[in-house]
């Protein structure tokens, strides 16, 4: 009996780091007593349960300005710090695995304040059964891609749980960076005028994971977009100088979570150009069938930068002659009205707001 | 994917909007009936490129939102019970019933567990022989099928630990309700063109008869919806009603025979409560007796669940096209996405969702242009 194509759909989330409520009393947050896991999705219940509870708790004006790595100076030197932890299900996938991961997560963050990733720890947390040749093959791959980032691996730590306390293995690595100029990058500094350049397909690490996960197969494999942006930030940097306001990854909650981090903590209204973002083709026959907006979907290897509008086209031109960056393209405009607001021109010329998820990208039903 | 581009081309869609603006002459209320709809009509921008006179509304198609609230919790009760693994679609997790929702049983402690295919839920039956697996069954009569195949699977291999709990809700008697109703002001539909793809277009031959209202069969891209307005607006214009299908790629009139075949060999056709309009004679399916014992509301005993609407929520009449979410006193202030009163905010599908996530403010017109 031949039955119809099931519909179904799923996907990832958006962090969100509106930083309102600075100095309000911790509770309530969004009505939950207990961590639900949603808070850990990047959207909006990660935003409250930063801005309502760890911002409330350790404020100062590194942590405020909420950027993916802090810059601190030490002497003479500027330096930028960042820290991620991986957890990734499946721990290999197409493209990629969490050791890479954990590399390229944690170097992006540093080069996108502009510095130069020179050290990084690596801390494990491995589940007792852990097969010691998948931790080796993680471990091999670590190495490759501190190699291949510049990278040394200068301290770490390994802490064993029991059997079924943990999932297989948690990665958590910190990078540290040297800025060798000093332009202020920070998500606050957009103006109206800017430009957005994207630099490439969206939404390749989100879906790789989630068809392997799934076990669905798609026509074309989707393969995660895992690599160093270490170079396309310097080009950047190189080419555009004082006139790159910021730059970010789109990890969790993908390009959406970007431009409303952007809009916020700027203060400015962003227009997106629907026609004008790269997705693969592929990558959007996943997303439509599982019903998925790309825009949600995390990615590892793409960045956004935000630059002067005059200086954008030449800015785009350098990032497309890297390898990295070849379908890189001005995909938004800051805007004066709509403050804090993200909007996008649909392709068939209607508008609409792009919001950041609630929680966890979810299946729907039909 | 030139198979979609094809329906989101801006051109055929400019195209097809001047098609529209010039046969149009009156005002006309046309219902999507779909949430997939819906949520596509608002996302693209659609209903800003329509002209004045064309009003659309959003139907009750989002199974989500028309769940009852006592089945929630329902749920919620037996997927808290030890060893059970309570399995279903992802949006249906966060949909709050009285005092908790799903998400918050898996946080306490109980074995929830998002599925791609309720097929996936009788594997975990199978898998693990010593818990009972539940399937929440929501859905129209696109799910229908699949749900039956778990259902008919789990029985053949003799699987005594597999259960669905089911809310299975039909579109026609829900359509036909709707236009029977004294407020009603829909003046045509576009009828969900998934559930086309399983049933046909048959079912609505009798409500274009009774009601004379224009249903037109439409797909989910905007070129779709557009062109599906574009033939309810020239009947309504040329005072005709009849069924036309724009969705031919997929639909064929007598849907998928196979499919039909099954769900009929597994539900039959019972009256149902919807959430937000009430009891609907005949308008979804429950599982034959000879299913019995893959029937989680027969096999839990969950108690009697009686359970209060928040007062504010005028989701029935969101739901019923009478309102439109923004006229709502809790719309984006006690009731956002965050925080939801009904499910018609939860669900991404649902008509309130929609409006919050894309068009809460009203923003300047385009900067671009
Ligand atoms: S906005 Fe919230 S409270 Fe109002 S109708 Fe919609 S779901 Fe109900």
């Amino acid at each position: 009996m031949s039955l119809p194509e099931l519909h179904t759909n799923g996907s990832t989330a958006p962090r969100s780091l509106a930083a309102e409520n600075f100095a309000q009393c911790p509770l309530p947050i969004t009505g939950h007593d207990t961590v639900q896991l949603g808070h850990g999705s990047g959207g909006k219940m990660t935003g409250d349960l930063i801005s309502k509870l760890f911002l409330w708790a350790f404020e100062n004006p590194v942590l405020a300005r909420l950027d993916d790595s802090a810059v601190v100076s030490l002497g003479d030197s500027r330096l930028a710090i960042s820290t991620d932890s991986f957890v990734v299900d499946p721990i290999f996938f197409p493209g990629g695995d969490i050791g890479e991961l954990a590399v390229y997560g944690t170097v992006n963050d540093v080069a996108m304040s502009g510095a130069l990733p020179v050290y990084i720890s690596l801390a494990f947390i491995l589940e007792e059964g852990l097969p010691l040749a998948d931790l080796k093959r993680i471990v091999e791959s670590i190495r490759r891609a501190a190699a291949r980032a510049n990278v040394t691996v200068v301290t770490g730590d390994t802490k064993v749980l029991n059997h079924g306390k943990g999932d297989k293995i948690f990665i958590n690595t910190t990078g540290i960076g040297i800025l060798e100029h000093d332009y202020d990058l920070s998500s606050r500094n957009l103006r109206p005028g800017d430009q957005l350049i994207l630099s490439g397909g969206l939404a390749e690490h989100g879906m790789a994971i989630l068809s392997r996960r799934e076990g669905l197969e798609f026509e074309t494999p989707i393969r995660s977009d895992t690599a160093p942006l270490i170079d396309l930030a310097q080009i950047t940097l190189d080419v555009g100088g004082d006139d790159v306001r910021a730059m970010r990854d789109a990890t969790r909650g993908g390009l959406a979570a970007v431009a409303n981090e952007f809009a916020v903590a700027s203060g400015i209204g962003i227009r997106l150009y629907e026609s004008e973002i790269p997705v693969k083709p592929p990558v959007a026959g996943a997303c439509e069938f599982l019903g998925f907006d790309p825009l949600h979907v995390a990615n590892e290897g793409k960045m956004v930068v935000a630059a002067a509008g005059e200086r954008a086209a030449e800015i785009l031109e350098a990032i497309r002659k890297h390898p990295l960056g070849a379908d890189a393209a001005i995909i938004g405009a800051v805007t004066s009205e709509n403050a804090g607001m993200v909007s996008m021109q649909t392709r068939i010329g209607g508008w609409r707001i792009v919001d950041m998820m609630v929680g966890e990208q979810l299946p729907r039903i039909c | 994917m030139k198979y979609l581009d094809e329906f989101r081309d801006p051109d055929i869609a400019r195209k097809i909007l001047g098609e529209i603006r010039r046969v149009t002459t009156r005002p006309w209320v046309i219902m999507e009936i779909c949430g997939g709809q819906t949520h596509s009509i608002i996302k693209n921008g659609i209903h800003q490129l329509l002209p004045d006179e064309i009003e659309l509304v959003h139907g009750p198609g989002c199974p989500v939102c028309v769940t009852p609230l006592e089945l929630i919790d329902r749920a919620v009760a037996i997927a808290s019970k030890p060893g059970v693994i309570f399995t279903s679609f992802g949006d249906m997790l966060r949909v709050p019933g009285s005092r908790k929702d799903l998400f918050m049983v898996k946080s306490e402690g109980g074995d929830v567990r998002v599925v791609y295919s309720p097929l996936d839920a009788v594997k975990l039956a199978r898998d693990n022989p010593d818990r009972h697996v539940v399937f929440f069954a929501v859905g129209f009569e696109t799910t229908a099928p699949n749900n039956a195949m778990a259902v008919w699977q789990a029985h053949r291999e003799g699987l005594d630990n597999f259960s669905v709990l089911v809310s299975h809700v039909l579109v026609p008697p829900a359509m036909s309700a709707l236009l029977s109703s004294p407020n009603n002001r829909v003046q045509g539909y576009l009828a969900a063109g998934h559930v086309c793809t399983i049933m046909g277009w048959e079912e609505y031959e009798p409500i274009v008869e009774q009601f004379r209202v224009p249903v037109v069969v439409t797909g989910f891209e905007p070129v779709d919806i557009l062109e599906g307005v574009l033939m309810v607006v020239t009947q309504l214009e040329q005072g005709i009603s009849r069924v036309e299908n724009q969705y031919s790629r997929a639909v064929r009139r007598e849907g998928n025979m196979p499919a039909r075949d099954l769900i009929r060999r597994v539900f039959e056709i019972s009256d149902r409560k919807w959430r937000g309009i009430g009891s609907i004679p005949m308008s979804g399916f429950k599982l034959r007796a000879e299913f019995a014992a893959h029937d989680a509301e027969l096999l839990f005993d969950a108690g009697a669940i009686q359970v209060d609407e928040p007062e504010i929520c005028i989701s029935g009449l969101v739901l019923q096209g009478l309102k439109k979410p923004y006229e709502c006193p809790a719309f984006g202030k006690e009731c956002t996405p965050m925080t939801p009163l009904g499910a018609t905010m939860v669900s991404t599908e649902g008509a309130c969702a929609a409006y919050h996530s894309y068009h809460r403010h009203q923003l300047v017109p385009d900067v671009t242009s």
